[in-house]
């Protein structure tokens, strides 16, 4: 096995049991606002994207990498615009001013 | 290259960026601190996305910007102009999107990489075949959610004779394709590994039910994460591999805690195609009750009401697509202004996801401590004089404590049915999302309200005001 897997394999196994670490306190109140918010950060896939349309070769490469970087894009900003709407709604509202009866 | 910036701080910035999207999460994940995780995690994307840029393997530059330009305006029109109802299905489309991102990388990948047989290392491979396979998985399952979420698609579950038996069929054929891929290295079986893999996923989703499809699309959103973590290996990029695995492991985890909100297993959510046996469920409740409920006007139920010591508000997805929730708060404050107790009860997949109907009751300035979780409210519906159910069913239902018969068996309900009064706020008698008939509207103590959610609490404020 070469180093560069190995030092791959160490980080993947370490994020992982960070992953299931991260959340595994997290009250049902969130489940949504949490499944936007790492749903964006999955559009990491963008870097990958990024690296492959930066270096594309062939024409079927070139339009595979564009459309890549298209969805990949749309996944980091749409996520995490979605989920700043969702969790802009949980700010403490300020006290309203009694009503008069 | 636009900068010579060394591969060594770009890894020390894939690192920073590593602890950026860490912190975000564990922020996210507390209610105080949750927007700001969201923002620590899009900092930590924008570190790893600009020092990708800079980096010497990117030779040309228009692709690139042609592509995140045409992305960010598809992104940021569609995250602000979606309704908050139609939240889940937008985040199943970001999600599939993801998805087919990863297994495109891996298509193109594979052919660079693959007219240079023996040259490409086992693991890269192995890697580039599994992300096209999840990833395609992830995007057609995705797609097929969005279309049952969006009422494209029937929410009911579509089931054919056979259906496990060839799904089991076809995930075998896709692993022998992707051995064959594999060891060949030709590009004929990477094409049919990602066409059988899309097929696959409709296949996957199309037999769960409506009522299901936050589990499934926060296990396709674990499934993204492993494809992304997936195409890190392929392209040995450790921010790939961390953000990947990080939403591939958390995603999991809270897949397997939505399901156990519902008291069923991930396996019974994907295989047990949920509602098959409903017609058999909702005839006997026909003919055993001849269907007998009661009729409540809205002025009955208002002086019922305004009369009552303590009453729990029980809301559903029924009263967010009818943009009811301000209307209720303002219901609530009324009733509260006449010294009535005024609680909501929230189950915890009320709604089309796990928290989807928190983010809705936010939305109306309904405050925090009036939300109440099922494990803290069920003790008080004998104590409650009404229990207002406003377009919410199948998380009342008797039948899951009652009738083992019933699909919804075993799943935690609100005990609604122990209170004083039940008043159902319902469009008409039609089943609900889960295509299951209700025990609830035909018990003595219950009475129906019919109409429009919307329309239905604004008879009861005026009617309120009244009395």
């Amino acid at each position: 096995m070469s180093q560069a897997l190995l030092s791959s394999i160490t980080v993947f196994v370490l994020s992982a049991f960070l992953g299931i670490e991260l959340i595994s306190r997290v009250p049902a109140l969130l489940h949504t606002p949490l499944m936007s918010g790492t749903n964006a950060i999955h559009g990491i896939v963008l870097v990958g994207a990024m690296l492959i349309a930066g270096s594309a070769d062939s024409t079927l490469e070139q339009a595979l990498a564009f459309v890549a970087v298209v969805f990949a894009t749309i996944n980091v900003v749409g996520g995490f615009l979605v989920t700043d709407r969702m969790l802009e709604m949980f700010k403490r509202r300020p006290e309203r001013p009694e009503e008069p009866e | 290259m636009i900068l010579a910036v060394s591969q060594t701080t770009i890894n020390f910035a894939y690192l920073v960026a590593g602890v950026c999207l860490i912190v975000g999460i564990k922020r996210l994940s507390s209610p105080g601190t949750a927007r700001s995780g969201n923002v620590v995690a899009a900092v930590g994307m924008a570190i790893a996305i600009v020092f990708t840029l800079i980096s010497p393997e990117i030779d040309t530059y228009w692709l690139i910007v042609a592509g995140v330009a045409v992305g960010a305006v598809i992104g940021v029109a569609s995250a602000r102009m979606v309704r908050m109802t139609a939240m889940p299905q937008m985040v199943a489309l970001f999600n599939g999107v993801g998805g087919g991102a990863a297994a495109l990388i891996a298509a193109a990948e594979f052919h660079r990489l693959a007219p240079a047989a023996g040259h490409v290392l086992p693991e890269h491979i192995g890697a580039m075949l599994f992300s096209a396979l999840i990833g395609s998985i992830s995007f057609s399952g995705s797609l097929v959610a969005f279309g049952k979420l969006q009422e494209l698609l029937p929410g009911r579950p579509i089931v054919f004779e056979g259906q496990q038996i060839v799904n089991g069929l076809l995930f075998a054929a896709l692993l022998g394709v992707g051995v064959l891929a594999g060891s060949t290295e030709a590009g004929v079986w990477a094409v049919v590994l990602l066409l059988g893999a899309l097929l696959f996923g409709v296949l996957l989703v199309l037999p769960i039910g409506g009522a299901d499809m936050p589990v499934v699309i926060s296990l396709l959103n674990a499934f993204t994460g492993l494809a992304a973590a997936s195409t890190g290996f392929v392209l040995e990029n450790t921010a790939l591999i961390i953000g990947g695995t990080l939403v591939g492991a958390s995603g999991t985890l809270l897949t397997i805690l939505m399901g156990r909100a519902m008291n069923r297993s991930l396996a019974n959510v994907l295989f047990g195609a949920f509602g098959a046996p409903v017609a058999a469920g909702a005839a006997t409740a026909g003919d055993a009750e001849a269907a007998s409920y009661r009729e409540v006007s809205a002025e009955d139920c208002a002086v019922m009401l305004a009369y009552a010591n303590r009453v729990v508000i029980v809301p559903g997805y029924g009263l967010a697509v009818a943009q009811a929730q301000h209307g209720v708060r303002e219901l609530a404050d009324l009733l509260e202004k006449r010294g009535v107790d005024v609680k909501y009860a929230i189950h915890p997949v009320a709604g089309r996801m796990p928290g989807h109907m928190n983010v809705l009751l936010a939305e109306a300035n309904v405050p925090y401590p009036q939300l109440y979780d099922m494990e803290d409210i069920n003790p008080e519906f004998p104590r409650t004089d009404v229990a207002l159910v406003i377009g919410a069913n199948d998380v009342t239902n008797p039948a899951a404590r009652e009738d083992p018969e019933s699909p919804l068996y075993g799943m935690p309900i609100l005990n609604v049915d122990a209170s004083a009064n039940v008043v159902v706020l319902k469009r008409s008698m039609n089943p609900g999302f889960a295509g299951i008939d209700n025990d609830l509207f035909y018990r003595p103590n219950t009475a129906m309200l019919f109409g429009d959610a919307k329309d239905s609490v604004e008879r009861l404020i005026a009617a309120v005001k009244a009395a």
